[in-house]
């Protein structure tokens, strides 16, 4: 692997950058590993690196249907935030941001971490008391968020309407500084990288049709389009799929897939300095570098995996963009699309053990775990090297359904996050 | 925009009238105290997600108002059918993809 560097970058710019090693090779299934890890999307590359890095386990394969970083990963608009209400959800979360801080130095990639800060606003006295709840419990939390005014959102965010005749008033914002956005394949590709350094094969074009078990009901492997591949241990990080691959393992889980929508429109020339949030219309909306609005929609009412979604929905969030930001009435949408996300009754991520020896799991992250990728990833891998859960991702077990210790962020937020 | 057909005005109409109500054919325990924590969190929680045909249960509700059931491809999203509430549960192999 080359180290990228100013020195790198210069000698290969003479020899016309023909000359740069392959990132990750294309590897062919071995047929037995330690770890099978089934999906290659950040969280599930993230784990096969920390595997590798922080717990030695290097005998790994990621396996994946498609192509690593096209399932979610690939189609999120990149709001990395962690101002969630729960202690629980806070550590996660924070854990995420504080690995956010340091991922392009770490993986000596670039991943275009940018803490631009993210603005969530209040446009009804629900709004505000709820989100100044979120400031006081963050706070307490040491998650950085404060509240502003809506004079103050303006001047942070110029091209927002504040008049008090707006279709949607605003009537203060919760600002998180730290928070930000990344550039989401490079995450992918600077993971994928990292592992495959470390010895990590990453299988691509290649589903998992099935988990197999042995006579003592312990995995024993993974069916897939190219034949068995054994191992002991198995996790489980395939978003909207997850519920398919773990029927085949016998374990029912507390999910439902959802389309959820995004799209962007022509590039235009830096105008929009930060992220904004408004969860009441349901409206999310960044520049990119190349100078795009990313803007983020809503979920489909109904369960599918036809990766598509409907049109009500964009046109509602686009009308929502255009009364919140009126100068982007005249801009052009180029183009949109859906990721299948995973959601949980309580909106909280299921990370851990199983009750079958040997697999794990990482969903539910539903429409919000683009940012917890880092942290999400690096208590996965410790969790399935050390067979048991690290003290953050503790709580977010399967069993808080049967027991009822849910950590309910979608009563906290009443929206999608 | 899904087209649905409502079993009870016999019209097929915009997904905009109708409000989408979850998995069908979940029974509520009839005495919920009496089941086991694994029961209740199955009845509450654990949802089929099925890939492919899916039992499921829609609102009409900016027309008659009522809930009824279908079958819908979760692929295609295509509806199979519909049928009016506590009728049985069709059996999928009488079912296509374009047979209303
Ligand atoms: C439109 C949209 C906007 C979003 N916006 C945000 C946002 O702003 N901020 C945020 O934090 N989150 C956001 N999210 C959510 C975020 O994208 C996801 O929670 C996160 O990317 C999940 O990462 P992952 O690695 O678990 O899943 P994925 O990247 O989806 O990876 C799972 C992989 O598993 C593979 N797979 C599935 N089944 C199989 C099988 N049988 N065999 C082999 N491989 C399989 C898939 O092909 C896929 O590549 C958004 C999601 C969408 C769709
Ligand atoms: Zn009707």
């Amino acid at each position: 692997m080359t180290h990228f560097s100013a020195l790198s970058l210069l000698k290969n710019a003479f020899s016309g950058n023909r000359k740069w090693d392959e990132q990750w090779p294309e590897s062919e299934p071995k047929a037995e590993y330690d770890v099978v890890i089934v999906g290659a999307g950040g969280h599930g590359l993230g784990a096969a690196y920390y595997l590798a890095k922080e717990h030695g386990i290097t005998n790994v394969a990621v396996i994946e249907k498609g192509w690593l970083g096209g399932g979610n990963t690939g189609r999120n608009t990149t709001i990395i935030r962690s101002n969630y209400l729960y202690d629980e959800s806070a550590r996660l979360y924070d854990h995420a941001l504080d690995l956010w801080e340091g991922l392009s130095q770490e993986l000596n990639y670039n991943v275009m971490f940018s803490q631009r800060g993210v603005m969530m606003l209040a446009h009804n006295v629900h709004d505000v008391q709820s989100f100044q709840r979120h400031v006081h419990a963050n706070r307490l939390n040491g998650v950085d968020n404060r509240w502003l005014t809506k004079e103050e959102a303006k001047a942070y965010c110029p091209p927002l309407d504040i008049s008090p005749t707006a279709r949607y008033p605003v009537m203060g914002a919760a600002l998180q500084k730290r928070a930000g956005t990344a550039r989401h394949d490079a995450v992918a590709w600077g993971y994928a990288r990292g592992a495959a350094a470390r010895g990590v094969d990453i299988i691509q074009n290649c589903p998992v049709t099935a988990i197999r078990r042995d006579a003592n009901g312990a995995v024993e492997g993974v069916e897939t389009a190219r034949g068995f591949i054994r191992a002991k241990k198995v996790a489980v990080s395939a978003a909207g799929h997850t519920s398919v691959v773990m029927d085949s393992a016998g374990v029912r889980l507390p999910l439902e897939s959802y389309p959820l929508q995004a799209l962007v429109s022509e590039p235009v020339k830096p105008i929009f300095p930060c992220v904004v949030m408004s969860n009441t219309v349901h409206a999310y909306i960044s520049q990119s570098d190349k100078g795009e609005l990313v803007i983020g929609s809503g979920t489909d009412q109904y369960t599918s995996y036809s990766q598509r979604g409907g049109l009500p929905l964009i046109e509602h969030t686009v009308a929502a963009i255009c009364e919140i930001f009126p100068i982007f009435n005249r801009m052009r949408m180029l183009r949109k699309w859906a990721g299948i996300v995973d959601v949980t009754p309580d909106r909280s991520a299921i990370l851990g053990k199983t009750p079958v020896k040997g697999l794990y799991v990482n969903c539910g992250w539903g429409t919000g775990g683009f940012k917890a990728t880092p942290g999400a990833a690096h208590v996965l891998a410790w969790t399935v090297a050390k067979d048991e859960p690290h003290p953050i991702n503790a709580p977010f077990t399967l069993e808080r359904f049967g027991t009822g210790r849910l950590i309910d962020e979608a009563a906290a937020a009443a929206v999608a996050h | 925009m899904l087209l649905i057909h409502c079993p009870y005005c016999d019209e097929t109409l915009p997904e905009a009238e109708f409000a989408y109500a979850g998995e069908a054919h979940i029974l509520r325990p009839d005495n919920p105290a009496d089941v086991s924590e694994e029961e209740w969190r199955d009845f509450l929680f654990i949802r089929t997600n099925a890939k492919g045909p899916h039992y499921e249960r829609w609102r009409h509700i900016h027309g008659c108002g009522r809930f009824f059931n279908a079958v819908r491809n979760t692929v295609t999203d295509r509806f199979l059918t519909t049928y009016k509430a506590g009728e049985p549960r069709p059996e999928l192999d009488t079912l296509t993809e374009d047979g209303q």
